[in-house]
C-alpha cells in the first residue's frame, strides 16, 4: 500500500520537473526505501499516479541494477569485486560473508537479516576492498573487520 | 605541494555550511560574475583556462559552452553528471564531501554562462549520504540568496534540483543520463543532434562533470592564465587523480596536468605496498588501454596520455603489481562491460558477452591458441561502429592487455593455469 505520507512525497518530487515522466526513477527509489522493495501493487499504483502503462515502469525497473522487484535482508550486503577492489581481495571479502552467513550471492538468510550481492565499482576504489550495507560505506576491508561488521550487525542490542 | 584550484582550503577540514565557505572567499568568483561580467565574458575567461572535461573525454568546457544556443525559444538546462561510475573512479565524491558549495558555485556561474536557469544535478543512487550532503547543501544556499530568485540583487535566478539514479553505468554517458532523467532506461541517443541543441526534453542541455564545474570557480577568482598556466599547454590546470590499487598511500590527489605518472605513484601514493614489483598502470579508469611498467614516465595530460596510445579518461590510475594475473584482471572488466551494455547495439551486446565468455574459457584453460586472435579481431570490429562509446570503451583494454601481457594469456591457454603467483590472499 502506498501511504498518503509517501504520496506526500511523490507530489513534492513531481514538482521538480516540467514532465511528469522524469519523477518515475526518485520515486521509485522512495519507495523501495520506504517499503523494502517494489511489489506488483506498488508499480501499478506508481504507473497510475504518474499515467504511465505498467509496462513502462516495469522495464524501467528491470533496466536499473538498484531497483528490486523482492525484499532483500534487513542489512544488504553489497561486496564490490570490480578492478581496483579485485586486486586487494574483494572476491575474498565476498567469499568471507558468503560463509560466514551461509549465502550465496543474490541470496537471503532464512530469518530475513541478511542478503548478499557482489556489485560492481561503488565509488570507494581508493579505500578498496569496499562494500556497501545497504546505504552504508565499509572501506579498507579485510577478513577481521567483516567479522567485526557482522557481528556488529547481528547483535546490535548489545551495542 | 603544488598550487592547488580545487582543494584549497579543505586539505585539513572540510566546509560544509555556506559560512565556513564564505570565511575562504567563497561565492566571491559569483559575485563578480553576476555584477560585473557578461556570459560571453565567463565563456572567453574558460577558454582561455584551458578546461577540458573531467568525466573522461577531455573535450574544452570554454567551447561546449558556446555550441549552446544564444537566443533560444525553449529553456535550456544545465545537467550535472555526478554518476562516477567508471571502475577505479571515486573523486567527485571528494567534492562533494569536502566542499559541497565548490560545486554548487561553480554549477551557478556556469548556468549563468550558458544562459540556463534550472539545473539537474543528477547523482549515482549508492551516493545517498553525499546525495544528502547536497540536499543540505542546497537548502542552505537557498536560504542564504546563492540560490534562487535575483541571486545577490543580479535579477539572475537559478533553480538547483537534485536527482538520483538508481544503478547503472551506462547512466554516466551523457545522452545515456538524458534519458534517465526523463524517466527512461538510459538508453544512450544517437547523435547527432547532441544536447546542446536537442538535449533534456528536446531543449538545449550542457551535461558537465562534477570536477570540471568546481574548477571553473578558480579560474573566475584567479583569471583564465593563472588556471592554464598551472598545466600544460592546451591541458590547463590541476586534475583529481584517484590512486588505486598496489600502493602504499591510496588516495585521491589533487595534482598540476602534466605532471608524470612516476610521480604520482612514487612521490605521492607512497610507492609500490609491500615493495613489490609494478607491472602495469590503467591511467584513467577501466576504459582506457592499459600501461606497462616502462611506460609510466607519460606525462598525465589528455594530449600526452593519449600520443602513447592510451587515454587521460576519468582520473582513475589502477596500479598493478607483479603478482596480479592480467588475464584474471581484464576478466572481471570485461565481465563489467557485458553487464553495463545497454543492448540496443549488436555488435556491443553480442561482442560484449563473447568477450566475456571466451574470456572465462582462456582464464580456465579452456580456449584454443587461435582464439586470442579471435579476440583481438572482435574487439576491433567492435570499435566505432555503435550509438555509444561503451563498445570502446569494452574493447580498447581487451586489446592493449592482449598485446601488452600476450604471453599470460598464452600461458593460460597452453597450460591450462597461470604463470603468476595468486594475486594477494587475505
Ligand atoms: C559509458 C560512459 C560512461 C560515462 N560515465 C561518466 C560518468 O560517470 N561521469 C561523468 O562525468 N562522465 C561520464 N561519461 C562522459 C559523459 O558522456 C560526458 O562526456 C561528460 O559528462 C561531459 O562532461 P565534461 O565535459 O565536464 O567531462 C561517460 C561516458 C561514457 C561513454
Ligand atoms: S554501444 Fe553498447 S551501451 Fe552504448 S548504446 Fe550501444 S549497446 Fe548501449
Ligand atoms: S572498484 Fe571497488 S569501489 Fe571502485
Amino acid at each position: 500500500m502506498i501511504s498518503d505520507r509517501l504520496l506526500a512525497e511523490f507530489d513534492s518530487i513531481v514538482r521538480n520537473y516540467p514532465v511528469r515522466r522524469s519523477a518515475l526513477i526518485p520515486i521509485l527509489l522512495t519507495t523501495q526505501e520506504h517499503l523494502g522493495y517494489l511489489s506488483d501493487e506498488s508499480i501499478a499504483a506508481i504507473a497510475r499516479y504518474l499515467n504511465l502503462p505498467a509496462i513502462d515502469v516495469y522495464e524501467v525497473v528491470t533496466f536499473y541494477s538498484m531497483l528490486r522487484r523482492h525484499p532483500v535482508g534487513k542489512h544488504h550486503i553489497q561486496v564490490c569485486t570490480n578492478i581496483s577492489c579485485l586486486l586487494l581481495g574483494g572476491e575474498e571479502i565476498f567469499e568471507r560473508v558468503s560463509k560466514r552467513l551461509g549465502i550465496k550471492e543474490g541470496e537471503t538468510t532464512s530469518d530475513g537479516q541478511f542478503s548478499l550481492a557482489e556489485v560492481e565499482c561503488l565509488g570507494a576504489c581508493c579505500n578498496a576492498p569496499a562494500m556497501q550495507v545497504n546505504y552504508t560505506y565499509y572501506n579498507d576491508l579485510t577478513a577481521e573487520k567483516v567479522d567485526q561488521i557482522l557481528q556488529a550487525l547481528q547483535k546490535p542490542e548489545e551495542r | 605541494m603544488p598550487e592547488l584550484a580545487l582543494l584549497t582550503h579543505v586539505q585539513h577540514r572540510n566546509l560544509m555550511t555556506v559560512e565556513e565557505y564564505r570565511q575562504t572567499g567563497g561565492y566571491e568568483a559569483l559575485r563578480k560574475v553576476l555584477l560585473e561580467m557578461k556570459p560571453d565574458q565567463v565563456i572567453e575567461e574558460v577558454k582561455k583556462s584551458g578546461l577540458r572535461g573531467r568525466g573522461g573525454a577531455g573535450f574544452p568546457t570554454g567551447m561546449k559552452w558556446s555550441f549552446i544556443p544564444k537566443n533560444s525559444e525553449k529553456p535550456k538546462y544545465m545537467v550535472v553528471n555526478s554518476d562516477e561510475s567508471e571502475p577505479g573512479t571515486c573523486k567527485d565524491r571528494v567534492i562533494i564531501e569536502k566542499t559541497p558549495f565548490l560545486l554548487l558555485e561553480g554549477i551557478a556561474i556556469s548556468s549563468y554562462a550558458v544562459g540556463s536557469s534550472t539545473c539537474y544535478l543528477y547523482i549515482r543512487g549508492e551516493y545517498y549520504d553525499q546525495a544528502m550532503i547536497l540536499k543540505q547543501a542546497i537548502e542552505d544556499a537557498y536560504r542564504h540568496g546563492f540560490l534562487g530568485k535575483n541571486i545577490l540583487g543580479s535579477g539572475y535566478n537559478l533553480d538547483v534540483y537534485l536527482h538520483r539514479g538508481a544503478g547503472a553505468y551506462i547512466c554516466g554517458e551523457e545522452t545515456g543520463l538524458l534519458e534517465s532523467l526523463e524517466g527512461k532506461k538510459g538508453w544512450p541517443r544517437l547523435k547527432p543532434p547532441f544536447p546542446a541543441i536537442s538535449g533534456l526534453y528536446g531543449c538545449p542541455t550542457c551535461v558537465n562533470n562534477v570536477e570540471t564545474l568546481a574548477a571553473v570557480v578558480s579560474i573566475i577568482q584567479n583569471g583564465g592564465d593563472w588556471y592554464a598556466a598551472l598545466g600544460t599547454p592546451k591541458n590547463g590546470g590541476t586534475r583529481l587523480f584517484c590512486v588505486s590499487g598496489h600502493v602504499k598511500k591510496p588516495g585521491t590527489y589533487e595534482l598540476p596536468m602534466g605532471i608524470p605518472l612516476r610521480s604520482i605513484i612514487y612521490d605521492y601514493a607512497g610507492g609500490m605496498k609491500d615493495d613489490r614489483k609494478l607491472k602495469a598502470v590503467i591511467p584513467g579508469g577501466s576504459s582506457v588501454p592499459i600501461l606497462t611498467a616502462d611506460e609510466i614516465d607519460v606525462k598525465m595530460d589528455f594530449d600526452s596520455v593519449a600520443a602513447i596510445g592510451s587515454l587521460l579518461g576519468s582520473g582513475g590510475v589502477v596500479v598493478i603489481n607483479e603478482d596480479t594475473c592480467m588475464v584474471k584482471a581484464l576478466l572481471r572488466i570485461a565481465r563489467f562491460y557485458a553487464h553495463e551494455s545497454c543492448g540496443q547495439c549488436t555488435p556491443c551486446r553480442e561482442g560484449t558477452t563473447w568477450l566475456k565468455k571466451t574470456l572465462q574459457r582462456v582464464y580456465e584453460g579452456d580456449a584454443r591458441q587461435a582464439e586470442l586472435d579471435q579476440v583481438l579481431s572482435i574487439a576491433f570490429n567492435m570499435m566505432g561502429t555503435t550509438i555509444c562509446p561503451l563498445a570502446d570503451a569494452a574493447a580498447m583494454p581487451v586489446r592493449s592487455y592482449i598485446q601488452k601481457f600476450r604471453h599470460e594469456f598464452e600461458y593460460h591457454v597452453q597450460h591450462k593455469c597461470c604463470d603468476v603467483k595468486p594475486a594477494v590472499r587475505i
